[in-house]
């Protein structure tokens, strides 16, 4: 709290009252602090955008690019402003099968995002979960699941993500297993570090004497204080997600073809890229890159407040 | 320290094991194996010699021993496209793999570091900030992605580089490689440095944020007094003093840039390891990715292995660490 009062001076006085009265939820606190970085605010207000994007997709799209209906074949492959026949207007162009990349790239963002979100989801309960429970009970469980986790560390996430997915083959829940497959251990060795050391702290040792159930004295005292570092991992495992998706669709072991993220976008425009028709796999990527930059600048920014030791 | 090898030689043995049991599990236990190992248009007769070959009427549990000892005999069994030995085929395009992954850390330490040491030694430079925006940007874009830049810009807007093979090759040792020919460089070039990219940016920052630490110790202040020129001092201790950690890196990248080859490889048509198992999934040759996911985590186990040891061997409290 203290350090805040003199950045007030410059941040509006209004603030510095507010704080120095104690009448500032944490939340606020932290927001007041993230907005001194302004390309942070910047990225947050882009990921923002196209989480309202992906949400109401269908609402804002000109073409609703997987109703076979509306695809005209003969408008397939068109440069960005072009006018198709029923007069309408392809922004970004069109692809092989005469869909607006527009649309394709929106909702290619919403399912790129739901990937993402839901392997970042999965992961982070169980990395909470086994991390404060593996700090909790401690001896050789600890010590077993501990010396898997740093295992799979040692093997890139690509390579297992790459490798599960092949086996599991293509579709929706397939990829996210295989997402959480190699992203889990992350999280489960930050909550751990986090729980080990509020383990040790006289609170959790207090709130063991009286006994309360081990269950309580996870989730009531040692999570909440191992979720600072789990977001910051989340953020960032998040992005690293949405990459590896496409990265995955790209390589054809992703996605199926009814259900076309980004990466698959890129991938089929790879084939038009030596004619020259650069546009259907850019645009695909420049939406893709600004998304994960966004998450990317928005965890930085994150992981610097929470990090204690960049506080003065 | 003997125990301590003898230690960690079991543990990496033991990875091994459940390496090849999951493998194992994969492929064998969740498809079907005989659809695996039997080509379909395979007559009857082929079809039940090979079921009694490999012994698919036998319990799980023998099938899994049966596995492990053609493993540790090195019979990978064959490819159904390239009908062939799968070690030979593996063999064949192991090179090309090393040959590109060699070029690109060795490319990304060249470039990286120096970038680096540099954006760490005057950290307010905007010549600094721009590297380390950069190499922010390095990390956030996804490999492929810079790979198809790549191409579209040297390959087809400008038409200078090839955009995918191997080139003229030139043998080395009976063993064909690209980079004794200027025809093998300009086919090498694109792909290496899309693979070096990513690590470029982890050596780059690693590099700053080391010498941005080292410049505050007291061995460079008193270099400084000693009156030795600032190019000395960089080259002398700060590369000297940063270099532990980007030894270490090195090594461990080594192996995840094995792994990234395969986006890489992809893209460029590089006739590699990488390549051979992405087509061999489309094509669904399960002996090859057998093959394939047991040599990769065999490495990987021995590269860990390497590390562990070399750790030890430098800090005595991890020998007695475990005791």
């Amino acid at each position: 709290m203290r350090r805040l009062i003199p950045d007030c001076a410059t941040g509006g006085s209004k603030m510095a009252t507010a704080i120095s009265t104690g009448a500032v939820s944490p939340f606020a606190q932290f927001w007041h602090d993230f907005r001194r970085n302004k390309v942070a605010v910047v990225a947050l207000g882009v990921v923002a955008l196209i989480v309202f994007v992906a949400i109401f997709a269908a609402l804002i799209v000109p073409q609703d690019p997987y109703d076979l209906k509306s695809l005209v074949l003969r408008d397939a492959r068109r440069p960005p402003g072009y006018v198709g026949r029923d007069g309408m207007l392809h922004l970004l162009g069109t692809d092989s099968q005469g869909r607006d990349l527009l649309s394709a790239i929106v909702y290619g963002l919403r399912i790129s995002l739901q990937m993402g979100l839901m392997a970042g989801a999965i992961a982070f309960a169980i990395g909470a979960v086994v991390g404060c429970s593996a700090a909790y009970i401690g001896g050789r469980l600890e010590a077993l699941i501990m010396r898997i986790v740093d295992l799979q560390l040692s093997f890139p996430a690509i390579l297992l993500a790459f490798v599960v997915a092949a086996i599991l083959g293509q579709g929706k829940q397939q990829l996210i297993l295989a997402l959480v497959f190699a992203q889990y251990a992350y999280f489960v060795r930050t909550a751990h570090g986090a729980a080990a050391a509020e383990r040790q702290k006289d609170y959790v040792q207090a709130a063991l004497s009286v006994p309360m159930g081990g269950w309580f004295v996870i989730t009531r005292h040692i999570l909440p204080n191992a979720l600072p570092p789990l977001i910051v991992v989340a953020t960032v495992q998040v992005a690293s997600a949405i990459s590896l998706e496409a990265t995955l669709s790209f390589l054809g072991v992703g996605l199926p073809a009814t259900e076309p993220s980004l990466g698959m976008l890129i991938a089929n425009g790879f084939q038009y890229l030596m004619s020259g028709r650069y546009w259907i796999a850019i645009y695909p990527g420049v939406a893709l890159i600004i998304l994960i930059m966004a998450i990317n600048l928005v965890g930085d920014q994150i992981r610097d407040q929470l990090n204690p030791r960049l506080r003065k | 320290m003997a125990s301590f090898i003898i230690r960690r030689f079991a543990q990496a043995m033991v990875v091994l094991l459940v390496m090849s049991l999951l493998v194992f599990a994969g492929v064998y236990v969740i498809g079907n194996p005989i659809d695996v190992l039997i080509s379909p248009d395979a007559t009857q007769a082929i079809r039940q010699q090979v079921i009694e070959q490999y012994g698919f009427d036998l319990p799980i549990w023998q099938q899994y021993l049966h596995f492990l000892q053609r493993l540790l005999t090195g019979d990978l069994g064959s490819s159904f496209v390239f009908n062939m030995p799968v070690a030979t085929l593996i063999a064949q395009k192991l090179p090309a793999t090393l040959e590109l992954t060699l070029i690109a850390v060795l490319f990304a330490s060249a470039v990286g570091i120096p970038l680096g040491i540099y954006a760490g030694y005057r950290p307010d430079n905007i010549a600094a900030r721009v590297i380390m925006a950069a190499s922010i940007l390095g990390f956030s874009v996804p490999t492929f992605w810079i790979g198809l830049m790549l191409i579209m810009v040297f390959a087809v807007q400008f038409g200078i580089l090839p955009a995918g093979g191997r080139g003229e090759t030139r043998a080395l040792f009976g063993v064909p490689f690209s980079f004794l020919t200027l025809d093998g460089w300009s086919h090498l070039i694109l792909p290496a440095l899309n693979l070096s990219l990513f690590k470029m940016s982890m050596m780059c920052r690693l590099a700053a944020s080391g010498t941005r630490e080292v410049m505050l110790t007291d061995t460079i202040k008193f270099a400084r007094a000693a009156g030795i020129a600032e190019r000395t001092i960089l080259r002398r201790h700060v590369l000297k003093l940063i270099s532990i950690p980007l030894v270490t890196v090195f090594g461990l990248e080594l192996g995840s840039t094995l792994a990234f080859a395969l986006v890489t490889e992809t893209i460029f048509s590089w006739p590699g390891l990488g390549k051979l198992i992405v087509d061999s999934i489309t094509s669904l040759d399960r002996p090859v990715m057998v093959a394939y996911l047991m040599l990769v985590s065999a490495l990987f186990v021995v590269i860990n292995l390497c590390v562990d040891l070399a750790y030890a061997a430098l800090d005595p409290r991890l020998r007695h660490g475990g005791q």
